[in-house]
């Protein structure tokens, strides 16, 4: 009886595998009949037709999703389609050529599988991300980057520690243990965090930055934006950094960070924008709005961006990834604040719209 | 009887030919599971290679997982997944044979139908929803429950550190233990009922006819003829409780640690794997597809231990009954 029941736990295990295995052997190769009508439509995008596929960052999904079904109003014809799978799995994609633009938060690297020199940045929008935390009775908190850091570093670990006294004079702190939120995923809403607690506070953090990171034993993990807020939500004393349309839809307090002009800012588009101006933008249209200079400027600001080609086989593609780009350059920007981005600044769009006109 | 069925078979089918035809498609079925299996591990292990040679054995006995210092010690998350199996057998093994019991010698016959369908029905639900119900609803209320555990017996040495102060979420290990040993019952119970159905009711008679209570009978003529059958459906829900997913991943609570408190957050291989492949390169990737490896590798060696110990108690069963 014995064996017949491990065998046919063997079996059911191989079947499993292997119906994995076929999924994952299944045909992903796109080919969207990519003819460009004459059309005769008043706007520049109605003559677009065909077929394009993007994938990558989880960060920017809700701006795209917003875009792509309002661009759908004026290029009837392209369909556009994003996967929000993650920048790394993105960027594989794109490396890989199954997708013909990705979204990604982080630049690329020799590991990605992208070749150098075979594409090109373009900066989409910025979001602040939240220091949201969950203190009854605090309504107003104030965290400068040293007294952050020592927080998600696990080395202040009451409400009542005398550098968030520091940071928020007049303000009664309960004595209450300090719950970290931090997301278990890779993400590169972690890598941003992290990138700018090493920029704000590089004596304190001792974490280094990446997409996960060797986080202490008493902070807690969750998936995806949504999780790390559920999370700080059903736990009083929880604090954690959220994206700030997620933090904003659970109705979480944030904190206001002290900026590099010795400012506390509280996450706000406006601080993101501010941000981005405070930047410096690269050749390449990469920039760290993270730590930016700027009185109102909000510090954890993140950037996002488009991968496309430098050359395109399918001159027809390369049309319908210019005109859907430059859709989310131009209109695209007054739907961002809609849902919760921050748009460029009018020099940096400028920028990214000549950086289209490179593609081949 | 074999020559009966061999005339009937001859007279009606090809002959040798048919015969032959058939022992080669079985062989080749057979064959298939062991080139799936062998292909699995192969490549795995090639594409966690570049895990295994930078780590080389610290791999498994190094505790700290940091992707950017690119320091991969996956003993964390073995303890983790050990951990929460372990809490997972400890509640759904006496559960589920207690099920098995009452639905084979206890119930009346009426109720046994409704009440199979039902626990069948626990295994229908997905893990998700079991995740998703884990972490809103049955962690939080937990979080009391813990309190109450650690108050009175957070001072006794050895047990108090088992028992220590809990998590404020109540995600931890305990929690996850505890929904996954749920997700194990209805397959526990399934097969140890199907086990016990196959107790010869002449042994059971025969034990009743000495005088035993039915306690007695269950103990000296069900469960000595159903340990291996017993052994085997623990196997078959410890594989699953050690496999299992997406449900761990929302209520384990996402920390690297290895501690004695059965109430702190923790991690498992599982979770980890889904959680960080998304955005991994080079390495990273590597060494998260090493935790599928080294979790293959628990599999088989625990399979292969119970196999060893059915083995032995059917010897020694075989012994004592002649």
């Amino acid at each position: 009886m014995n064996r017949n029941v491990l065998s046919r736990r063997v079996l059911a295990g191989v079947a499993l595998v292997a119906t994995i295995a076929l999924a994952g052997c299944g045909g992903n190769d796109d080919s969207g009949d990519t003819g460009t009508d004459a059309g005769s439509g008043s706007n520049q995008y109605a003559n677009l037709s065909g077929e394009l596929k993007g994938g990558g960052a989880s960060f920017p999904n809700a701006f795209y999703t917003e875009a792509i079904a309002e661009f759908k109003g004026v290029a009837s014809k392209l369909s556009v389609t994003y996967n929000s799978v993650g920048s790394g799995q993105g960027k594989k994609d794109f490396g890989a050529n199954l997708v013909d633009f990705a979204g990604s938060d982080s630049l690329v690297k020799d590991t990605d599988g992208v070749p150098a020199d075979s594409f090109l940045y373009v900066p989409t929008v910025a979001a602040p991300i939240t220091v949201s935390y969950n203190l009854n009775g605090v309504d107003k908190l104030q965290l400068s980057p040293d007294t952050l850091a020592k927080i998600f570093q696990a080395e202040i670990t009451s409400w009542d520690d005398a550098a968030i006294k520091a940071d928020n004079p007049g303000v009664t702190l309960p004595a209450k243990k300090i719950t970290v939120a931090h997301r278990s995923d890779g993400s590169g809403t972690t890598n941003n965090f992290t990138k700018y607690l090493k920029a704000a506070a590089p004596s304190t953090w001792k974490l280094d930055s990446g997409d996960t990171v060797n986080w202490p034993a008493s902070t807690q993990g969750a998936e995806k934006n949504t999780g790390v807020a559920q999370l700080i939500k059903s736990s009083d004393g929880g604090i954690g950094y959220v994206d700030f349309s997620d933090a904003r839809e659970s109705g979480l307090k944030f904190a206001a960070i002290k900026n590099k002009d010795g400012q506390f800012v509280a996450a706000s588009l406006d601080g993101a924008t501010a941000a981005l101006d405070g930047a410096t933008v690269k050749d390449d249209l990469t920039y760290d709005p993270l730590n930016a200079a700027g009185a109102t400027t909000y510090p954890i600001t993140a950037p996002t961006y488009i991968l496309v080609r430098t050359k395109y086989d399918d001159p027809a593609k390369k049309d319908l990834v210019k005109g859907f780009v430059t859709y989310l350059l131009n209109d695209g920007q007054t739907l961002a604040p809609e849902v919760d981005f921050a748009p460029l600044p009018d020099a940096l769009k400028t920028k990214a719209l000549a950086q289209l006109d490179k593609i081949q | 009887m074999t020559t009966e069925t061999h005339t009937t078979l001859t007279s009606r089918g090809g002959g040798p030919r048919a015969d032959r035809s058939f022992m080669i498609l079985a062989l080749a079925a057979g064959l298939l599971v062991l080139a799936v299996l062998a292909l699995i591990l192969i490549t795995t292990t090639r594409e966690a290679w570049p895990a295994f040679s930078h780590m080389g054995l610290s791999f498994i006995t190094e505790r700290t997982w940091d992707p950017p210092a690119e320091v991969f010690g996956a003993l964390a998350f073995i303890y983790g997944t050990a951990l929460v199996s372990l809490i997972s057998l400890i509640f759904a093994v006496p559960v589920s044979i207690g099920i098995a019991l009452f639905l084979t010698e206890l119930a009346p016959r009426r109720l046994r139908g409704p009440a199979i369908t039902v626990i069948d029905l626990l295994a229908a639900v997905p893990s998700v929803v079991f995740g998703l119900w884990g972490v809103l609803v049955v962690a939080p209320k937990l979080v009391p429950v813990y309190r109450w555990f650690h108050d009175v017996l957070g001072g006794i040495p050895v047990v108090g550190s088992v028992f220590a102060e809990p998590i404020g979420s109540g995600r931890s290990f305990m929690t996850a233990g505890l929904i996954v040993a749920i997700m194990i019952v209805p397959i526990i119970t399934s097969i140890s009922r199907e086990v016990f159905s196959t107790v010869p009711q002449a042994d059971k008679d025969a034990a009743l006819a000495l005088g035993a209570t039915r306690w007695e009978m269950i103990k000296g003529a069900v469960f000595p003829h159903s340990f291996g059958g017993l052994v085997g459906a623990v196997i078959l829900g410890l594989g699953r409780a050690m496999g299992e997913t997406i449900a761990i991943t929302l209520v384990i609570g996402g920390s690297t640690q290895i501690t004695a408190n059965v109430f702190a957050s923790g991690n498992a291989m599982p979770s980890v794997i889904v959680s960080q492949i998304g955005e991994s390169t080079g390495t990273f990737t590597a060494a998260l597809i090493g935790l599928g490896v080294v979790l293959f590798a628990m599999t088989v060696i625990i399979n292969t231990l119970a196999q060893a110990i059915v083995r032995r108690a059917e010897a020694r069963m075989r012994g004592a009954t002649s």
